[in-house]
């Protein structure tokens, strides 16, 4: 099991919207990415970052304005600016550097594979703009496969940070271990509901809340869902587990395993393609693990996204807390 | 807008070579090209030919501040082999250098071996990217030279390319970046020998005037006779006098050189010679040498 647990909230308000207790300030993960990176900057004089036009957007300008002998703007131009990363670690630097998660990770395929993952560079790609919650861009800039293409990758670290708090820790958590790593943040803001005690670390899931009847598992925003569908559940007097897997990998099998031969089965939800994501790490992990239980993954079924609000985009795809807890039920009713 | 550097020390040029001295090296550096490639079976020969005598030059020129007993010295110069294609030349250098045994040279390619079929430090000594996939190479020695002028170091960064790679739009990302972050620490040279895999390039993929391209972009650009070595060590004497721009030297090669059925052959550039041609290119070598 992670070795965090957390108990936030109480009883919140089972819509989540913020009818009973307070609701949680919200905030983008790229905005705690962008302070997260400049406080590391002040401390850490290795850290250099670069970026593909999108300094505003990715928040990478406040580290900007604040060092700019390391700060690097290298164009529309990311396939370069990966090659880039890699040249620049190899000469002792820590590098992290930034485009929206389409570009950073969809353009530079190639790029990660051979000169960051391959090399074994020090290079952090912190990717913002991920998933459905991009909204009204639309599809071309909606990345939905990201988590999958970066988790084949040998050498490879990602992770998908829930709120504002874990994205700080995350930041601070990447800087201070060697090797590449993906981060997945988003555009928009959401809730801040991690407690002030959190404590992150790589590759440990965190229980979010305990429970027997079934484990609903979220990574990056919909961590958040599957805690307000664990309360739709229990007003049913269904008593649901939530694991934040916000370390895609290393994933943590121990805490998947737990939750197999715990609880009667497994709901994984993602702003991201059902295949290959998170909802694909648990069912390898599930299926050969000597407890194997039914997994049930929520995500985008083999379609692109479209444009609209972002939080009407979750809903619109069966991604939030009454899809999460329908989902749950049915897997529990066929159990 | 460039990085700002802090004061970097200045570079001498090393004194002129005794180019009969380079001459011989190259000989025997062919010699284990053929030699290699024939025990493989498989590899890129004519690239690695035709870039011999440039990188004699710049290896045994006195033009590479390296030191093989330490591989990993953070002031060093680098060498990133972008059309990676070509380490056979690469592995041959380095093992005369010292890096490794000169019989490592005949396990390449084969598992097990210390060589890859294409350039990769996790494997061999003295490689300073893991290179092969055209176009990512560059990029990579252009961080490198940025992060080494970041650090006040003042080691420069050459790297091999190739009119083929030229193709790769992501050569063209680097030239950019290069020219705009005013990086001058880096020189690329290329082997421009008008052939591809495919064929030649004016069939393949004309790649037009490499020279005014690049100058178009922003770099300090020389063209030479990529086979003579007082050519290439006096355009690496102009390009590391140049201040704020990054250095390109177009080497006109021949493929194969000097073998006389390998020359300009696009068949040349992948393929391995067996051994009665292994036989009859070390006799011309041989009969050239004397």
């Amino acid at each position: 099991m992670g070795s965090t647990i957390t108990t936030p909230g109480g009883s919140a308000p089972a819509s989540g919207s913020g009818s009973g207790a307070a609701a949680p300030v919200k905030v983008a993960t790229r905005d705690a990415y962008g302070k997260a990176l400049a406080a590391l900057g002040a401390v850490r004089p290795d850290v250099v970052v670069l970026e593909a036009d999108l300094s505003a957007s990715t928040k990478t300008n406040i580290f900007a304005k604040a060092f700019p002998e390391r700060f690097h703007n290298m164009g529309v131009s990311e396939a370069n600016m990966i090659g880039v990363a890699s040249g620049l670690a190899s000469t002792g630097l820590t590098v992290f550097c930034s485009s929206f998660a389409m570009f950073a990770s969809g353009k530079t395929y190639e790029q990660i594979r051979q000169e960051i993952a391959l090399p074994v560079a020090n290079v952090k790609i912190c990717a913002t703009h991920a998933g459905l919650t991009v909204g009204e861009d639309g599809a071309s800039h909606q990345m939905l496969e990201d988590l999958t293409i970066m988790r084949v990758l040998p050498n490879m670290t990602v992770i998908a940070p829930a709120d504002g708090t874990e994205t700080e820790q995350v930041i601070a958590a990447v800087a201070a271990m060697k090797g590449p790593c993906y981060v997945r943040l988003g555009r928009m803001k959401t809730p801040q509901f991690l407690p002030a005690d959190y404590r992150f670390q790589i590759g440990k899931a965190a229980l979010l809340r305990n429970g027997e009847a079934v484990t609903l598992i979220g990574t990056g925003v919909t961590s958040w869902y599957a805690l307000r569908a664990a309360d739709l559940l229990a007003a049913d007097g269904i008593s649901a587990r939530v694991l934040n897997m916000s370390t895609i990998k290393p994933l943590d099998v121990e805490a998947l395993l737990a939750a197999a031969t715990e609880t009667g089965g497994i709901v994984t939800v993602e702003e991201h393609q059902r295949a290959g994501g998170l909802g694909g790490a648990v069912a390898e992990a599930v299926s050969e693990s000597r407890r194997p239980c039914r997994v049930v993954r929520l995500g985008m079924r083999d379609r692109f996204g479209e444009s609209g609000d972002g939080e009407q985009l979750l809903e619109h795809f069966g991604l939030t807390a009454p899809a999460i807890a329908a989902a749950a039920r049915e897997l529990l009713a066929r159990a | 807008m460039s990085t700002t550097a802090t004061a970097i020390a200045p570079r001498e040029a090393p004194p002129v070579p005794d180019f009969a001295a380079l001459a011989g090296i190259a000989h025997d550096l062919r010699v284990d090209v053929l030699t290699m490639l024939n025990k493989s079976a498989s590899g890129h020969p004519g690239g690695s030919l035709g870039m011999a005598d440039v990188f004699t030059t710049l290896w045994f020129g006195g033009w590479m501040n390296t030191d093989p007993q330490r591989p990993d010295w953070a002031d060093r110069d680098r060498f990133v082999l972008s059309n990676g294609h070509i380490c056979p030349i690469l592995y041959a250098i380095l093992a005369r250098k010292g890096y490794f045994p000169r019989s490592d040279l005949w396990t390449l390619r084969k598992l097990g071996s210390p060589l890859q079929g294409h350039p990769d430090f996790h494997f061999t000594k003295g490689v300073d990217a893991c290179t092969g996939s055209l176009g990512n190479g560059l990029s990579v020695a252009l961080g490198i030279a940025m992060g080494g002028r970041q650090q006040g170091k003042n080691f420069r960064v050459y790297a091999g390319s190739s009119d083929g790679e030229s193709q790769e739009g992501q050569v063209w990302e680097m030239a950019t970046a290069a020219a705009h972050h005013e990086v001058d620490n880096l020189c690329v040279m290329v082997d421009w020998n008008g052939i591809q895999i495919d064929g030649y390039n004016r069939d393949v993929m004309d790649v037009r005037d490499l020279r005014a391209k690049y100058e178009a972009f922003g770099w300090h650009a020389q063209t030479i006779d990529g086979q003579d070595m007082r050519a290439v060590d006096g355009a690496l004497r102009v390009a590391a006098t140049v201040k704020g721009q990054p250095q390109v030297i177009l080497c006109r090669t021949v493929l194969g050189w000097p073998i006389s059925f390998m020359l300009n052959k696009p068949h040349w550039h992948g393929v391995a010679p067996d051994d009665a041609q292994l036989a009859q290119a070390l006799s011309e070598l041989n009969a050239g040498k004397r």
